[in-house]
């Protein structure tokens, strides 16, 4: 099928709608139902007992006291879970490229490698008793050196994570394209910055739970997970228990941002005890517990070099990144500078662009995909070296942006890392944003600001032109034999008419929030003639539908719906043919018309659905060879990435005696194709925007020298409030994909990519007056206050 | 365990007699004992509202208030506010201004509101941030949060949605 197939027939009644959400009427009466909502006969609960030390050798357990309660049923350690099959999966196998990575089991098995790592696991019948329980737990810990800075890791004689490896490096991996070294050469400037992605988690309000129900040789486990396909491989690998005797479900999920794509050691931990006990267990993650040991993000230092010529043609990017790794390889820990990397010349026609990375293990937890996945990290470090290199030639940021930009007629073009972007209008969106920012009235506030007598303030703008590289598929350049990823990236889609013409899609998606029910109903109604209502939409069950892969990398519209309108066009083709033969017409001739399939030019000769499904399933009269049933399926593997871009601003006021930074106006173009519900797409930035600004401004997990987890709360680990971010002025183009029908790119991630470097260039431009020329998140007060005391020639305190 | 005590609440209208240990917190007492799941848990420092519910009239994190220190009183939850045929004017402004998206801290954020509205009915967009900073949401950016309150308050808003009425036109 080609991709025009896939489109209806006439015009759009629902999709471009802002649409209010199908999902809402539960969520607003707290009448969802997430994993700790849930309950099962003879429920029983656990709690996981934690390492307090950074790095130790296990000299013993003793949990006899736990076991003496009446209230506990089982305790489990490492060693009495040596029949698992395998350990926790990395599913990064590049080609040719040797990454090193130590077994990684659920509960640690004679060393614990960060702080949070599980040693045992309390099952018992009460909840505030497994608590108690798993206090009484005696672990006697022998400690060992610890290593928390990724470079002084690389050093000789550094502490080793794992002693068996001989280093602390996991791996180097290169990609690029042209000569960086030649380009660099040949600039009039190379500006070179260390530019630091910090490390932060992703911090879902509703934290992870798992319930695991082993009876008769099958497994239900219902966990707050992004990608239950996944979950039920990878637990049927490690338990050896067949993939069809699993049932993996994700059910209302409140919120991902990366942190809930994971096979985590809980996961297999509970499906293997309720194996043991034969009983339902559930656990919750405590905040605590999520700060300790849900996956972290980005944690990146890089060196960037970027060369340009006295016009401002930029000639080269050169980046080396050392990413923290943590102490063990996760689901995709070591592939997220890389797919940064992919992205690392941004939006810019730069011919040479080179990221080198070094993986390193630090006695700290796993980092792996939080909300962008690499792509923040890229961006951050294209976007904020744009404006040093223009700071350096005397340009302004826009100037040495446009002068930059791939133009709108290369399109598709093929950049120097070897990526095709589908298709962009970087100006277009960059002069929508200079349209809504009224330059003037900003020096005119500056200048006013800064001026006051009493209460100086400063004012600054910065700005952040992105593209970012969505839509995780295609398999041929993700999978195995490509970048290494050891799966296929389509998305599969199953669209079923039922007799009365309702409808049940069912997606290989896993939703945790994005609205997708709405979304892929709208895209369903326009093209079988229906209302939205009528549509239902399942997903996150492995149970129902057919295989899938899980809502991650803003790929769930662009893969996943897509994957949905052709599976719409099959059923709608099926139900022309039906139509043809009940009219005796040519099927050519049928169209989806307002709530009918009918005749083209004679609109009262037709079909509603509810009845082409009823001659289907009561086959009285179906045309010769026809099976009965109104239902089809597709999986679909897009031929390309898609994407998506945009131009956003932020202008930022610092308080120089406090150095408090606060936002002021935020204004983001985005571009991620024509909208299916702009409503939704609006939500997308703006959360998107918010985190980060957290990022930016406020977030950070901090360990200090020991291993310690400084950050483990909400109280020191701070994610912006209502009170810290301002109304977000929202705006769109639309430049369509080719690659796939509707045109569609994403947009869940494209707010948390976009928005760091336009903060950070902002406070940069404030404090210039001030002689600070560059600074690293996060931008707290103590660390802007110090940077301006600095500058002044003055000692910090 | 400890022995367990004797509470006398009236949750949403209806009277329970409910024995709790002394420990047990007020949200667990109403997610476990009283099957009021609308509650949600999202931290264990009392930082993230997600657990806001009211107590005789007024909005307190139930995750920070003991089941025996209810003995005697009122408690509102979500489930109490309204129902998915008959919304209160939060939970509606909240659907049609699109003030959620995972759901998780929905009713945590809708009871904080609605405290909000009981004191100051007109408040202004400062206001009502300052009013739900105890909320924290991963997902909205707030923004149409704060819209959605202003909308319930029956203050000029932007739209957000179109009403379904609109698009069968």
């Amino acid at each position: 099928m080609t991709a025009t197939e896939a489109a209806p027939d006439g015009a759009a009644l629902h999709v471009g709608r802002s649409l209010r959400r199908k999902e809402d009427p539960r969520l607003v009466t707290g009448r969802a139902r997430y994993v700790d909502d849930m309950s099962v006969p003879g429920l029983l609960h656990a709690a996981i007992v934690r390492s307090p030390e950074a790095h130790a050798r296990i000299v013993s357990i003793d949990a006899s006291a736990a076991l003496a309660r009446s209230d506990v049923e089982l305790v489990l350690t490492g060693e009495d879970m040596a029949d698992l099959q395998s350990p926790l999966p990395c599913a990064w196998v590049p080609p040719g490229i040797e990454v090193a990575n130590p077994p990684h089991w659920p509960l640690a098995r004679g060393v614990v490698n960060h702080v949070g790592d599980a040693v045992a696991l309390v099952v018992g019948t009460d909840l505030y008793a497994v608590v108690d329980a798993a206090e009484d737990v005696l672990v006697e810990y022998e400690s060992l050196p610890v290593i928390v800075d990724p470079r002084a890791a690389l050093a000789d004689g550094a502490p080793l994570v794992h002693e068996d490896l001989g280093s602390n490096k996991a791996y180097e991996f290169s990609l690029g394209g042209g000569d960086v070294e030649a380009g660099l050469a040949e600039a009039d400037v190379v500006v070179q910055r260390e530019i630091v992605n910090h490390r932060i988690s992703g911090a879902p309000i509703e934290p992870r739970g798992i319930i695991a129900d082993f009876r008769a040789g099958s497994l239900t486990i219902h966990s707050s997970t992004q990608v239950p396909h996944f979950l039920r491989l990878f637990l049927s690998l490690m338990l050896g228990v067949g993939e069809e005797r699993i049932r993996a479900v994700a059910p209302e999920v409140g919120g991902g941002f990366g942190a809930k794509l994971q096979i985590y050691g809980e996961e297999a931990l509970l499906a293997y005890a309720s194996r043991r006990l034969q009983r339902p267990i559930k656990w919750i993650e405590t905040r605590s517990e999520h700060m300790q040991a849900s996956h972290h993000g980005r944690d990146q230092i890089a060196t960037c070099r970027m060369g340009a010529r006295s016009d401002g043609t930029i000639t080269a990017f050169h980046v080396q990144i050392t990413a923290d790794l943590g102490a063990y390889l996760m689901l995709l820990t070591p592939v997220i500078p890389v797919l940064g990397a992919f992205v690392m010349g941004g939006c810019y026609a730069i011919p040479n662009v080179r990221t080198d990375i070094t993986g390193v293990f630090t006695n700290k937890m796993a980092t792996d995909a939080i909300r962008g996945a690499g792509r923040p990290e890229a961006t951050h470090m294209v976007e904020v070296m744009m404006d040093q290199v223009a700071s350096e030639l005397g340009m302004s940021p826009p100037a040495i942006r446009r002068r930059n930009f791939i133009p709108k007629e290369d399109f598709p073009a093929e950049v120097a890392t070897g990526v095709i972007y589908d298709s962009g209008d970087y100006h277009g969106s960059l002069d929508k944003l200079m349209g809504k920012l009224d330059v003037e009235a900003f020096k005119r506030e500056q200048t006013e600001l800064r001026n006051h007598p009493t209460h100086p303030i400063y004012r600054g703008i910065g700005l952040s032109t992105y593209t970012e590289i969505c839509g995780l598929a295609p398999s041929r350049i993700v999978g195995p034999s490509g970048l290494g990823l050891q799966t296929g990236l389509w998305e599969s889609a199953m669209v079923r008419v039922h007799i009365s013409g309702a409808v049940t899609v069912y997606s290989g998606a896993s939703p945790h929030g994005q609205g997708l029910d709405t979304s892929f109903a709208q895209i369903v109604a326009d093209r079988l003639g229906v209302d939205p209502e009528v549509v239902e939409v399942i997903h996150g069950d492995t149970g129902t539908g057919p295989q899938g892969l899980g809502t991650y990398g803003s790929r769930s519209l662009s893969v996943g719906g897509e994957a949905i309108a052709r599976a719409t066009a099959k059923v709608a083709e099926k139900a022309k043919a039906i139509v043809a033969h009940e009219l005796e017409a040519a099927a050519q001739d049928i169209e989806v018309s307002g709530d009918r399939f009918s005749v083209k030019g004679s609109p009262d000769r037709g079909m509603s659905l509810a009845e082409v499904a009823g001659a289907a399933y009561i086959p009285e009269n179906l045309p010769e060879g026809m099976e009965p049933g109104l239902e089809e399926t597709t999986f679909y593997d897009p031929e390309n990435f898609v994407f998506p871009f945009g131009a956003h601003a932020a202008i930022v006021d610092v308080d120089a005696a406090t150095g408090k930074v606060s936002v002021a106006r935020y204004i983001a173009i985005d571009d991620c194709g024509p909208a299916v519900n702009p409503m939704i797409i609006e939500g997308q930035v703006h959360g998107g925007i918010t985190h980060a600004i957290g990022q930016a401004l406020y977030e950070r997990v901090h360990y200090d020298d020991d291993g310690q987890l400084v950050t483990g709360t909400f109280v020191d680990y701070s994610l912006a409030s209502a009170a810290e971010v301002p109304m977000f002025e929202t705006d769109r183009t639309e430049t369509p994909s080719p690659v796939n029908s509707l045109g569609v790119k994403g947009v869940g991630e494209a707010g948390t990519i976009a928005a760091t470097p336009a903060v950070t260039n902002a406070v940069i431009d404030a404090l210039r007056p001030l002689g600070v020329t560059f600074m690293n998140m996060p931008l707290t007060p103590m660390r802007v206050w110090e940077a301006i005391e600095k500058a002044k020639g003055g000692v910090p305190a | 365990m400890s022995a367990t005590v004797p509470v006398r609440v009236t949750v949403n209208g209806a009277s329970h007699q409910l024995d709790v240990e002394p420990r047990r917190l007020l949200v667990h007492a109403l997610r476990e004992e009283l099957g009021l799941t609308g509650t949600h848990v999202g931290c264990d420092t009392s930082s993230c509202g997600a657990c806001t519910i009211h107590l005789d009239a007024v909005a307190v994190k139930s995750c920070t208030v003991l089941a025996v220190q209810c003995d005697g009183r009122e408690v509102t939850t979500i489930e109490g506010l309204g129902s998915t045929d008959d919304l209160h004017p939060v939970q509606e402004a909240f659907w049609e201004h699109h003030g959620l998206q995972c759901g998780y801290c929905t009713p945590g954020m809708i009871m904080a509101g609605v405290d909000l509205l009981n004191r100051n009915p007109q408040p202004s967009e400062g206001e009502i941030r300052h009013a739900i900073e105890g909320n924290l949401c991963r997902c909205t950016g707030y923004h149409n949060i704060v819209k959605a309150i202003q909308a319930a308050s029956g203050q000029q808003t932007e739209p957000t949605s179109e009403a379904r009425e609109e698009v069968q036109a």
